[in-house]
């Protein structure tokens, strides 16, 4: 009887094998692409690889530093790290330099978003999206009088229910701004004193949450927490009564960049995609589906200007200090981690 | 009385293994993606499902682990328990001792050193790594079961045999193998099981084009969830669920049928 | 000549197993730059709360398990054969449902704003509670607590403490049992002198089934925690899949885990009279 169930199970698996490994055909052009989670429109992928017949084997992490030890041991031929990440992999002669030859559609990426502090030649990296951090807040819930600042993530009128970065960059970051130190101190009490400020927050906080937070607030189980702007247009989508400020002592400006790693094994697919990505029509899908600001030139004018205008979508970086994150000393980074496991302690 | 409060008893524990299943089956009939709020019913997620190329992929790569798994580990499982039974006092308990360790050892710790093993030798992280990973804590479950049914069988079957002139591969076959069968099958549906359900140890083994369900589950789980993975899941659960159901229907009224020809041979002078 | 049947297992055991072991032995010994160094151990100091809280966690987790797998697996010993089977079949079944999946559906009945406290509100107690006891919250915490972590272990491990016990339980000797009444024992001294006695090898089993894998999760402690406290799991995948990467620091912190299982495991197997050669894990 036994024996026959497990023939039945076996038939099963053998069956739905066959429904799915039907469309993987072994023999095809792989390319492997690392990305942010909910970080594209997937009908994109689907687009390219009918244009191209390439296939995408796409995968998503939670935090540079999750991406950063999973290319140690697996190889990817596109990956988009934010800045300060690829600022460490140039450092760590980690990627390749892009023969822009194969990727004409650079010249579509504002200037304003290359040449910056972590690659200043613009040798490595392709602009993909660029953003600023804030707080999306509840309206029902928090009073006008207390946004504003950083410091409604310390405010316990809001105990247990608000939340903080899982991420020790930018959790620390945002402890840094508040405190009113640069972003990129080196400077150890500065950190140290940051740490403790998050340590204070612990009990206001719900919980110390990445990617969660994207749930947790349209479903009111928050009231506020910081995230970035791109993903504040999707959860007031969810739940209008969400709002969205960066605080007046200023944020970090981020840009999130397209790479080729150095162990690579398509570099001419990588090139493709990435082409691919910065075409206006791809460029223009990708910023509907994914809310974060593009830096793609054609997109920008071809928008309205109540979009364009909205602090939503294209935050004005002029109305406070804003700092991008650049790699640090190798000393720090492990002072880094440090401190974070302390923090959770 | 009695019997109610053990019945409750029995009762109260199903409810709270299956609370959760509830729910999530529940919620792959919702229209909206939230997990929690309903919405209205729909079958679209199980429409959307059998176009999303990539979970079906996962579970194609899910199920091709498992039965190459279970596979191999009933092979080599069932195979080292003839040669452990028949092996000295110590050499047992040094084999059964390490035999354990992938048992009674945590996946988390397991996972890791498989990691630093195929980093060390330098294997990339594929389908190889994770059906060898697999393999390795599918097999102890074969040992297990093969063992006990060794010990039952008749030592003197296998020489009786050949003392009748069978060959030593015609007595493993027609002597030894029917004999142990059904513990090396339950050996087998626990190994596939194991394989089915594991994520931590395919978690630290997976490589990109070779993640399976549970990897890609746990991705998810760190941001959003689609309702696609309810719908694959609560697919799977009911077929299983319909096979056991077969199955069990079946036993019982096998068992019914040789009760009553027991009681009629009885009756007969 | 059948001795020699077990070889191929002795080599894949050493290659996948014991090899392993001894890597992460080395590596937990040894620098970024492959010198030598017990650098990596001065850090767990520090980790001892973290090693406290999980321990703790697994500790009462195991507790629960045994409390309400123990009479789970007398109660399924002592129904007819195919009510056992199909008790089997239920305990079983959910196993093919992701554990992560299962775990998160748990978030949907915990939150604040969950089935549970949907429910706590719409019969009224928590505006009860509001009224009379003073109670500030519209919501009974449940979700983000340690209690909610030690739910989600049990919830995931109460199948391998049940199916210990039940398999040396269907094993006893009726006529022990029957004996014993026969010279006159009240039933909860059979149970006490006689059955539990004898089940021993599967409870012991079923406590290292639970407490091992509790104690090193870091899965239902992310989903169903806070995230605010770190257990040892969460620390280990920080080393070597999260933020942190470090792989010398996290096998320094896997040896010990190691060892402390290990030292765990042998107090446990004092208990046990040494009687049953290969233990109770058999299902």
């Amino acid at each position: 009887m036994k024996k026959r169930m497990l023939s039945l199970l076996l038939c099963s698996a053998m069956c739905a094998g066959l429904l799915s490994g039907c469309g993987n055909a072994s023999s095809a052009e792989v390319l492997n692409v690392y990305n942010w989670g909910e970080y594209i429109d997937t009908d994109l992928i689907d687009q390219f690889e009918e244009e191209t017949g390439i296939k995408v084997i796409y995968n998503t992490f939670d935090s540079n530093e999750n991406l950063y030890s999973r290319i140690q041991t697996t190889s990817y031929d596109v990956i988009i790290p934010s800045d300060y990440a690829i600022s460490r992999f140039i450092d760590e002669d980690m990627l390749q330099p892009l023969n822009y030859d194969h990727i004409p559609n650079m010249k579509l990426i504002d200037e304003k978003y290359t040449h910056l502090d972590f690659d200043p030649e613009q040798k490595y990296s392709v602009p993909y999206t660029w953003g600023v951090v804030g707080i999306v807040y509840n309206t029902k819930y928090v009073d006008k009088a207390d946004i504003g600042s950083w410091d409604l993530l310390w405010n316990p009128k809001y105990t247990n229910r608000t939340a903080m970065f899982n991420n020790s960059r930018d959790a620390l970051g945002i402890a840094l701004m508040y405190l009113g130190y640069s972003l990129n101190t080196t400077d150890k009490d500065e950190l140290r004193e940051a740490a403790d400020l998050i340590i204070a927050g612990k009990p206001v906080y719900q919980g110390i949450w990445m990617d969660q937070i994207l749930e947790k607030l349209p479903s009111e189980e928050i009231v506020a927490a910081p995230y970035y702007n791109g993903d504040a247009v999707t959860m007031i989508d969810e739940n209008p009564d969400l709002a969205f400020y960066v605080p007046k002592e200023g944020t970090n400006l981020f840009v999130d960049a397209m790479c080729i790693p150095k162990n690579a094994k398509n570099v001419s697919g990588a090139e493709k995609f990435i082409n691919f990505m910065c075409s206006t029509e791809a460029a223009m899908a990708n910023w509907e589906y994914v809310g974060y600001s593009s830096p793609q030139t054609e997109v920008y004018n071809e928008l309205d200007e109540e979009i364009t205008s909205d602090p939503l979508y294209f935050p004005d970086i002029t109305q406070y200090p804003t700092e991008a994150y650049t790699n640090l000393p190798t000393e720090i980074n492990q002072y880094y981690n440090d401190l974070w496991v302390d923090i959770l302690t | 009385m009695k019997k109610f409060f053990k019945n409750f008893y029995l009762l109260l524990i199903f409810l709270f293994l299956y609370a959760p299943i509830v729910v999530l089956m529940i919620f792959s009939f919702n229209d909206s993606k939230s997990r929690r709020l309903w919405n209205g019913f729909t079958t679209r997620w199980y429409v959307e499902l059998f176009r999303d190329a990539d979970i079906l992929h996962s579970l194609y790569v899910t199920l091709l682990v498992a039965v190459a798994a279970a596979a191999i580990a009933t092979v080599l499982g069932t195979i080292a328990a003839i040669g452990i039974h028949n092996m000295g006092r110590r050499a047992k308990a040094a084999y059964l001792t390490v035999n354990n360790i992938p048992m009674s050892s945590s996946d988390t710790i397991m996972g890791v050193t498989f990691m630093l093993l195929f980093a060390a030798i330098g294997l990339d992280k594929g389908y190889l790594t994770l059906i060898l990973a697999h393999v390795t804590f599918c097999t102890p479950y074969v040992v297990l079961n093969v063992m006990p049914k060794l010990r039952q069988l008749d030592k003197n079957a296998y020489e009786a045999a050949l003392d009748l002139g069978a060959t030593p591969h015609q007595a493993l076959h027609k002597v030894i193998l029917p004999e142990i069968m059904p513990g090396i099958v339950t050996g087998a549906i626990m190994a596939f099981t194991m394989s089915i359900d594991d994520f931590v140890v395919s978690y630290f083994t997976a490589g990109t084009t070779s993640q399976p369900l549970s990897v890609v589950i746990y991705s998810m789980t760190r941001h959003r969830m689609t309702p696609k993975i309810n719908a694959i899941s609560t697919i799977l659960f009911l077929i299983v669920l319909a096979l056991l159901i077969v199955i069990n229907v079946r036993q019982s009224r096998d068992e019914k049928r040789r009760e009553a020809a027991r009681r009629k041979g009885a009756m007969q002078p | 000549m059948k001795k020699s049947f077990a070889y191929p297992y002795g080599v894949w055991l050493a290659v996948f197993i014991l090899a392993p072991i001894l890597m992460v032995v080395v590596y937990a010994f040894l620098n970024a730059d492959g010198g030598f160094t017990l650098h990596n151990f001065s850090y767990l100091p520090g980790y001892l709360p973290i090693f406290g809280r999980s321990f703790w966690l697994a500790f009462l987790s195991t507790v629960v398990c045994l409390a309400l797998g123990y009479p789970m697996a007398y109660l399924m010993s002592r129904l007819s054969a195919s009510k056992q089977s199909l008790c089997m079949m239920l305990i079983m079944l959910p196993m093919w449902i992701n554990f992560l999946l299962r775990t998160y559906a748990w978030m949907s009945i915990l939150e604040n704003n969950g089935f549970i406290n949907q429910f706590f509100r719409s019969i009224g107690l928590i505006s009860f509670l509001q009224s009379h006891f003073g109670y500030s919250l519209d919501y009974i915490p449940l979700i983000n607590t340690q209690g909610a972590i030690v739910l989600g272990m049990v919830y995931n491990f109460l199948p391998f403490m049940v199916l210990p016990i039940y398999t040396v339980l269907i094993k006893l000797d009726r006529k022990l049992i029957e004996a014993a009444q026969d010279l006159g024992a009240p039933t909860y001294l059979v149970f006490r002198r006689v059955i539990f006695p004898l089940s021993i090898p599967g409870v012991i089993s079923g406590i290292t089934m639970v407490f091992v894998p509790s104690v090193s999760t870091f899965v239902i402690s992310q989903m169903l925690g806070s995230g605010k406290n770190l257990l040892v799991g969460d620390l280990i995948d920080l080393q070597f899949m999260g933020g942190a990467y470090n792989p010398h620091l996290g096998s320094a912190i896997a040896l010990v885990m190691i060892i402390l299982i290990f030292i765990c495991m042998w107090i446990m197997n004092k208990f046990d009279d040494g009687s049953s050669e290969e233990g109770g894990l058999l299902l």
